[in-house]
């Protein structure tokens, strides 16, 4: 057995390649493979017209060329089925516009399961490109008792092998050697006929034990811990103390950190405006720039210390031991384990809630996860629901000392996002998402300790990815807003905001919401709470002339006035459904690459609103009077 | 019947029987399996992830209620649920086997 890269055979014409495809199943190892290869040279895109994600990274080769690896989504075989498979397909042959057909493959495998992705090694090889396959998780299969020999298996594939650990960087040098010099297009393989796979399987246990292969043990630490972690009366105790974990984590730590971040950027952003030229510039720049930055920027705690607590989950293994102690409760709404930890990470918000659903293998489930995520009630409506409650409903006792009315109207708007996120699952799941062909299937990977790099690397992905693709769409709406509350100018001054085109929308809006129990002004409230939902509360300030932060019980007389109480209820029950925010909007283009569901979930949800608050004020309406 | 259907169990099968579903394995028990009647791209799936008729499968571990439960084949561990294995035929090997 040798543990060496396998030199690969040379050829004089010492041609380098420009660009690599690096293919692998899920779970062997790849991502962490990649990220060990480019390390923060790595850009993130989307291919054309599919919502799955690549990355392309730059290393460079032994002449100092600069080389392009494109890593490809994880793929269990090369039959076009699923969208990733399609994806890896099309740019390995060389289909997928915009993406150049690679010159060459890195296949990563994970040489302590071998017998299985061997299978998709036949399929890859078959392919023609030269090919250097590596065996990750050396380390792992040394520990475990197994072995292979590199020298037989690279005689039997006919391409280069090295066993390496994507984790310790051992034996990564074939990559160097693999760039340097350029390997001839593998001998066509003895395969089997295509299309079987079991006779593909038959075929890898023989090559398996022709390069002496040997199965390492299962870790008798995974087997430890799944006995405890998958207990039928432990597993649910710890899962039940993790997501309580998760959710401490987002909610009473992140939810501090972003309000703290947002009077930062208030302040400094009240301080510099009092630096500068009151006017016109002063306002755009205050108003329109500096707040767009700052409401992009104060996602960003939440959406890395999710980011944080997921990766030690994935990473560690947990995940897929959580998925399988939800499953069966997620199972009656149509969803699967996978589905938990967004869902309930979007009572905080359901920006990083719909961030976080990329852990969900099925893309359909995946798909009805984000649509129903804004469902639950995030903490944006929160001061909306406590301002409208405050002065709408008197604080009496209901249950003693532990249920007042508020509280119950608070909990009442709770169970209403919940039963219409049920519903609208149940709903997606037996209509347009119906998963019959991608059944709830889970690899249980070994548990791991989750690497500094790995988990550093992700958090810096997800806070780009949020902020070039995500936070420009928000900072468009931002300005957007700015413009049409400063418009049109009276004698190079802002109007009041009655004579903006802020208000003309709100007047326009004026007739469809009447039916609701709404007038223009909260018209007006719910145009600008678009941006986030907790702005209305200062649009319904500034149209009434009361400072909502100091004057609350002034704002509350003011709301009485504009609204009846069942007008009260309508507002309530419509923030509980409509999708009143620009970041989830922008959040959901970026996950699914289209406007195509997000203006479907705005439509479906504004609609639900839109019923459910007409329902709602027709009902109070009918037993007030 | 409401035990078995909470608890995922069956009455093992009876002596003589040589065919069963791998849902009806009890968990620790060992099968080899035969034919999966499921649909050609979940069974092309569950073929690329290990599930190879004529390999042993083993119930490692059952989640909550006895749905999902989680099996190995050659190494690999996988979590389904009963309405697919339901549809799994195994063959049953008479003793447990030792180490899968």
């Amino acid at each position: 057995m040798s543990c060496h890269a396998v030199a690969p055979p040379r050829d004089e014409a010492g041609t380098s390649y420009r660009t690599i495809a690096v293919v692998g199943p899920p779970n062997s190892g790849k991502t962490t493979l990649f990220n060990r290869l480019t390390r923060l040279r790595q850009k993130v895109g989307n291919f054309p017209g599919v919502t799955v994600e690549h990355h392309t990274g730059y290393i460079r080769d032994a002449n100092g060329d600069e080389v392009a690896l494109i890593d490809l989504p994880g793929v269990y075989s090369l039959i076009p089925k699923s969208e990733d498979e399609k994806v890896a397909v099309d740019v390995l042959n060389g289909n997928m516009p915009g993406t150049p057909r690679p010159d060459a493959i890195i296949l990563v495998l994970n040489s302590t399961n071998l017998h299985t992705h061997l299978v998709l090694a036949a399929r890859v090889i078959a392919l023609g490109l030269p090919t250097l396959v590596l065996l990750n998780m050396a380390d792992e299969l040394r520990k475990q008792d197994g072995g292979i020999d590199v020298l037989s298996l690279a005689r039997e594939l006919g391409t280069p092998v090295a066993l390496v650990s994507a984790t310790t960087g051992e034996g990564l040098e074939a990559v160097q050697n693999f760039l340097s010099s350029s390997t001839p297009s593998p001998e066509p393989l003895e395969l089997p006929v295509v299309g079987s796979t079991r006779g593909y399987r038959e075929w890898a246990v023989r090559v398996g034990a022709n390069a002496g292969y040997r199965r390492p043990a299962t870790p008798l630490w995974t087997a430890r811990l799944d006995s405890i972690f998958l207990h039928r009366v432990w597993g649910p105790i710890i899962f039940g103390v993790v997501v309580i974990a998760v959710f401490q984590t987002i909610f009473a730590l992140g939810q501090p950190l972003s309000n703290l971040l947002q009077k930062f950027l208030d302040t400094t952003g009240a301080e510099l405006g009092r630096h500068m030229a009151p006017g016109m510039l002063q306002s755009l720049l205050i108003n329109g720039v500096w707040k767009g930055t700052g409401s992009v920027l104060v996602f960003l705690p939440q959406i890395l210390l999710l980011f944080l607590v997921i990766g030690i989950l994935e990473d560690s293994g947990y995940l897929s031991r959580a998925a399988v102690i939800a499953d069966r409760t997620m199972s009656r709404v149509g969803l699967n384990g996978k589905s938990f930890i967004p869902l309930l990470s979007a009572y905080a918000c359901a920006v990083p809630a719909i961030m976080a659903t990329r852990t969900i293998e099925s893309k359909r489930d995946r798909m009805a996860t984000i649509l129903i995520a804004p469902f639950m009630t995030c903490s944006a409506r929160l001061p909306v629901y406590t301002m409208v409650i405050a002065a709408f409903l008197p604080d009496h006792r209901l249950l003693g000392p532990f249920l007042g009315t508020r509280a119950a109207a608070m909990l009442g708007l709770y169970v209403l996002g919940f039963l219409m996120a049920v519903t609208t699952a149940r709903l997606l799941k037996s209509t347009i998402l119906k998963s019959k062909d991608s059944p709830f299937i889970l690899e249980m990977p070994p548990y791991r300790w989750p690497t500094v790099s790995s988990l550093g690397l992700r958090l810096v992905d997800r806070g780009k990815a949020f902020l070039y693709r995500a936070g420009t769409i928000i900072m468009l709406v931002t300005l957007l807003l700015w413009a049409a509350t400063n418009f049109p100018m009276h004698h190079g001054q802002p109007p009041a905001v009655e004579n903006s085109v802020v208000a003309k929308l709100g007047h326009m809006i004026e007739p469809a919401i009447r039916p609701l129990g709404f007038d223009w002004k909260i018209g007006v409230g719910l145009v600008t709470s678009v941006a986030a939902r907790e702005v209305i509360i200062a649009t319904m300030g500034t149209l009434n002339g009361v400072d909502p932060q100091s004057h609350a019980s002034d704002l509350q007389v003011a709301l009485r006035h504009e609204l009846s109480l069942a007008g009260a209820v309508a507002l309530l029950v419509f923030f509980a459904f409509a999708m009143q925010c620009m970041s989830t909007i922008a959040i959901v283009r970026r996950e699914t690459n289209g406007w195509k569901w997000p203006a479907l979930q705005f439509t479906y949800m504004t609609a639900v609103a839109y019923v459910a608050a007409f329902f709602a004020y027709n009902i109070v309406q009918h037993f007030v009077h | 019947m409401i035990f078995n259907f909470i608890f995922g169990r069956r009455k093992p099968a009876p002596q003589g029987q040589r065919h069963g579903a791998l849902a009806d394995l009890r968990v620790g028990e060992s099968a080899i399996l035969a034919d999966l009647k499921l649909s050609p791209p979940v069974a092309e799936h569950l073929m690329n992830l290990g599930f190879v008729p004529g390999l042993v499968v083993k119930v490692l571990r059952s989640g909550p209620g006895g749905d999902p439960r989680v099996y190995r084949v050659d190494g690999t561990e996988i979590a389904m649920r009963r309405d697919l294995s339901r549809n799994i035929d195994v063959e049953l090997i008479g003793a447990p086997a030792f180490g899968d």
